[in-house]
């Protein structure tokens, strides 16, 4: 007992400096971000003077990257960085997966393939974002391409287009969020109402009712959160980046899959030929669910990755090219370019709670996967 | 055991969560009565400077020898005082800026640092009361007599004058190559009616009329559409607050910037201004509006003729107007080595000083006296110009506007290049403006 005790406090003392150290330098400057957020720091002038004014404004600076007609930008690039993650998970891992699965056929040169696919990951995303911004250069790279087949240069403009589909009105977003909201609520109450035997079954339906009359009630009830209306929409500048943010980590969900799939027991595949499986049907009912641990930590992996692409589109679209945007620039223009610290700083605490959204769930996972 | 000695750790981590913030934000109220300013004079005596001098700017590469020679002289003038020449490379000082916001915070702040001249020191170090007040050194060299009063007027506020600039840069200047121009049948316009006139025309032959980069280049034609709809006299009013952004003549020039727009070409946003200017040499384009650092490039780089090979005119409607930018030199409050900083700005507004620096940089002396021969064709109109024009300041060159209002015009202008809605971007400039405190 006495020595388990003491153990633990000499656990506790290697563990306290580390402690220290990471309780000071991350969570208390992101505790100090939080509260800088909170305040007026920048709007005026003077920000960078020896004793800056700060007065504390609750949610204001919130309330206005969301709903003050400045901030659009800010907005668009919210959208933007939804796409980049969506384009970058789903490209990663469809390619990875495919080029595991013909690297799983035992190709001849396999480790050279292996080696090829996964070089991309080792350069860094400025290296890649110089390479790429020369590929899609308007009157060059692959805009030529055609020429050499006798063909016309294509006019595509892959980095500073300004064509934009699926196009919304920011304005109706509160409308998109309620009417989604109510067709949940309407989906659970007609459950309810076709299960029988429910003891529960009229409280349910109360909760259920009244949130639903809430939902549209309150709808009606908010005013318009723009004053005029705002497109925001999929820019097809951004198509450029996603590519090649895939090119660089395909190579590495190749990786993961190629292992997944080498440590799938060999009788898994014999019972399923004997069963009549086809290679298709063998990848798609037996590997793909196995692999499942392995997609979940890839797209976690991708996830905060697809958050951290500053460096990528600075590279290859530069900073003030709004179509590319990126919260996390914007962020750095708020807040070294225009001296405006507390709205740089409550864009990034916006931007780490969308990690946070990829991140608790992952920490979560391994967790219960140690115990 | 083990439960407890996770309770431990996560009680400590979330205390130190919930305690940091409260001490790191311990400090802020001290100078909220701090409406008066405490404005820091500079101090001129006869002391020999000597020690470390530390220059803190962003000319490298191609500018790079015009600071060296500039360098030289101040050595030779003296000579006891050791030069650290400190340059972060990157465009207009896109990572100089910002490694200067970091030193200046952490109280470390050089000798002197290089800096836009107007509202971009203003609004970001004077406000912050961290710039020392040149008055004193201004009328001891007898400056204010040798640089143009609209300058002055420019480079300072009521409370004084803040940096000593060292260069001049026209910005509302229009390039063209002239042979191109006699091919195509057409002269370089005048106003921009003309300009709408033959721009049709040349887009017949297949010709872009005017040639635009990225999005900061956009922001660079946009003064001069402005400067030449508005006048002089309502271009400056419009910086002095006296004219709100949403006043009709202000919408007008939304309006023709639009209309000029459509001439411009679509790939200009992964354009640099290099290549824009290249547009117009080899004959995609015709016209290209840029400041004429433009002519050191097509000059030195292009091994063109100013003149012969290429011509410029004032951007339309600006004739007799000098829209200017200027880099300079200015003294922050607690340096260590204050003497030597003095000397050296001394050097910068100097007559030999602004020789040597200037024909090797490609731009003009802020100084009316200068020695003419020094300078090529190009240069000795622009000087010419400076000394009989009326000067303005240019936006996206830091003159007129703080850091705060740039950025956000350049979001302004994203905005519109897509929506292309004059009276929104005219109503959005003013909720900047106020936001960034030009208006008062």
């Amino acid at each position: 007992m006495i020595d388990q005790r003491k153990n633990t406090v000499i656990s506790i003392v290697i563990l306290l400096p580390s402690i220290l150290l990471v309780g000071i330098f991350v969570y208390g400057f992101i505790g100090n971000t939080i509260v800088v957020s909170l305040t007026d720091w920048g709007h005026a002038l003077g920000g960078l003077s020896l004793h800056p004014q700060k007065n504390f404004v609750g949610l204001q600076n919130y309330r206005d990257l969301f709903t003050n007609f400045i901030h659009g930008r800010f907005r668009q690039d919210l959208i933007n960085a939804v796409f980049y993650s969506i384009i970058l998970m789903a490209g990663a891992l469809s390619l990875g997966f495919f080029f595991a699965v013909l690297l799983d056929r035992k190709v001849r040169g396999e480790g050279f393939f292996r080696t090829l696919f996964l070089y991309p990951m080792a350069l860094s995303f400025i290296v890649t974002g110089t390479i790429w911004r020369w590929l899609f250069a308007p009157s060059g790279g692959f805009n030529i391409i055609p020429t050499f087949f006798g063909g016309e240069p294509v006019d595509f403009l892959w980095i500073s287009s300004r064509k934009r589909v699926l196009s919304f009105n920011w304005q109706n977003i509160p409308q998109i969020f309620f009417t989604a909201a109510a067709i949940f609520f309407t989906v659970v109450i007609l459950q309810q109402l076709i299960t029988r035997s429910d003891k529960h079954r009229l409280r349910n339906l109360i909760i259920w009712g009244v949130s639903v009359l809430y939902v549209v009630v309150l709808h009606r009830l908010l005013p318009p959160i723009l004053p005029v209306e705002e497109l925001h929409g999929y820019n097809l500048a951004t198509l450029g980046i996603s590519i090649a943010s895939v090119w660089q980590y395909a190579g590495y969900t190749m990786a993961l899959y190629l292992a997944g799939l080498r440590a799938l027991p060999e009788s898994l595949k014999e019972s399923a030929q004997l069963d009549g499986a086809g290679e298709f049907l063998f990848y798609w009912k037996i590997a793909i669910p196995n692999l499942k641990p392995i997609t979940l930590s890839a797209v976690i992996v991708l996830a905060h990755i697809s958050l951290k692409m500053f460096d990528l589109i600075y590279a290859m679209a530069g900073a003030d090219n709004a179509n590319t945007g990126h919260p996390s620039i914007n962020m750095y223009l708020t807040t070294f370019r225009a001296n405006n610290f507390a709205v740089g700083a409550a864009m990034a605490v916006i931007l780490f709670i969308l990690a946070a959204f990829f991140i608790i769930p992952y920490l979560v996972n391994t967790h219960r996967e140690m115990r | 055991m083990k439960k407890l000695a996770q309770m431990v750790i996560l009680l400590g981590l979330s205390s130190l969560i919930l305690i940091f913030p409260l001490f790191a934000s311990g400090t802020p109220e001290q100078a909220a009565s701090g409406t008066q300013k405490t404005v820091e004079q500079v101090q001129l005596n006869n002391n020999i400077p000597s020690g470390d001098l530390e220059i803190f700017s962003w000319w490298a590469g191609d500018e790079g020898p015009a600071l060296e020679a500039l360098i030289k002289v101040f050595k030779a003038k003296y000579p006891k005082v050791n030069v650290i020449n400190a340059t972060v490379t990157g465009g207009s000082g896109v990572n100089a800026k910002a490694v200067l916001k970091t030193r200046m915070l952490g109280g470390d702040p050089p000798e002197s640092f290089q800096v836009h001249a107007g509202q971009e020191l203003i609004g970001t170090w004077v406000t912050a009361e961290r710039m020392v007040d040149l008055t004193p050194l201004f009328e001891a060299e007898g400056w204010t007599d040798v640089f143009p009063e609209d300058l002055l007027k420019l480079l300072g506020t009521d409370d004084g004058i803040w940096s000593v600039p060292v260069n001049i840069h026209r910005s509302n200047v229009m390039w063209y190559i002239p042979a191109n121009l006699k091919k195509w049948g057409v002269e370089a316009p005048t106003t921009w009616a003309d300009f709408l006139k033959i721009a049709p025309q040349l887009q017949a032959k297949g010709v872009i009329p005017l040639s635009v980069g990225q999005t900061w280049t956009v922001n660079h034609l946009w003064e001069s559409v402005a400067l030449g709809v508005l006048g002089p006299e309502d271009y400056s009013a419009l910086w002095e607050g006296e004219i709100p952004w949403t006043d009709n003549r202000v919408v007008d020039v939304w309006r023709t910037f639009a209309k000029v727009l459509d001439y411009t070409n679509k790939d200009a946003a992964s354009l640099s201004w290099q290549q824009a200017t290249d547009m117009v040499v080899n004959g995609k384009a015709a016209f290209n509006i840029m400041g004429d650092w433009a002519a050191g490039y097509m000059t030195t780089t292009l091994n063109l003729d100013p003149g012969k090979d290429y011509g410029w005119v004032p951007s339309p409607e600006t004739k007799g107007t000098f829209m200017f930018l200027a880099d300079s030199f200015g003294l922050p409050v607690g340096v260590e080595n204050p003497d030597a900083a003095v000397a050296w700005l001394k050097t910068c507004g100097s007559l030999e000083g602004s020789d040597t620096f200037n024909p090797l940089k490609g731009s003009i002396s802020a100084r009316t006296d200068s020695d003419l021969s020094l300078y090529n064709a190009y240069l000795r109109s622009a000087a010419s110009d400076f000394g009989s024009n009326r000067i303005v300041g240019s936006l996206a060159h830091g003159v007129v506007a703080n850091e705060g209002f740039m950025n956000d015009f350049s979001t302004v202008m994203e905005m519109f290049l897509s929506s292309r809605d004059p009276q929104q971007a005219a109503n959005a400039c003013q909720a900047i403006a106020i936001q960034n405190g030009m208006i008062r």
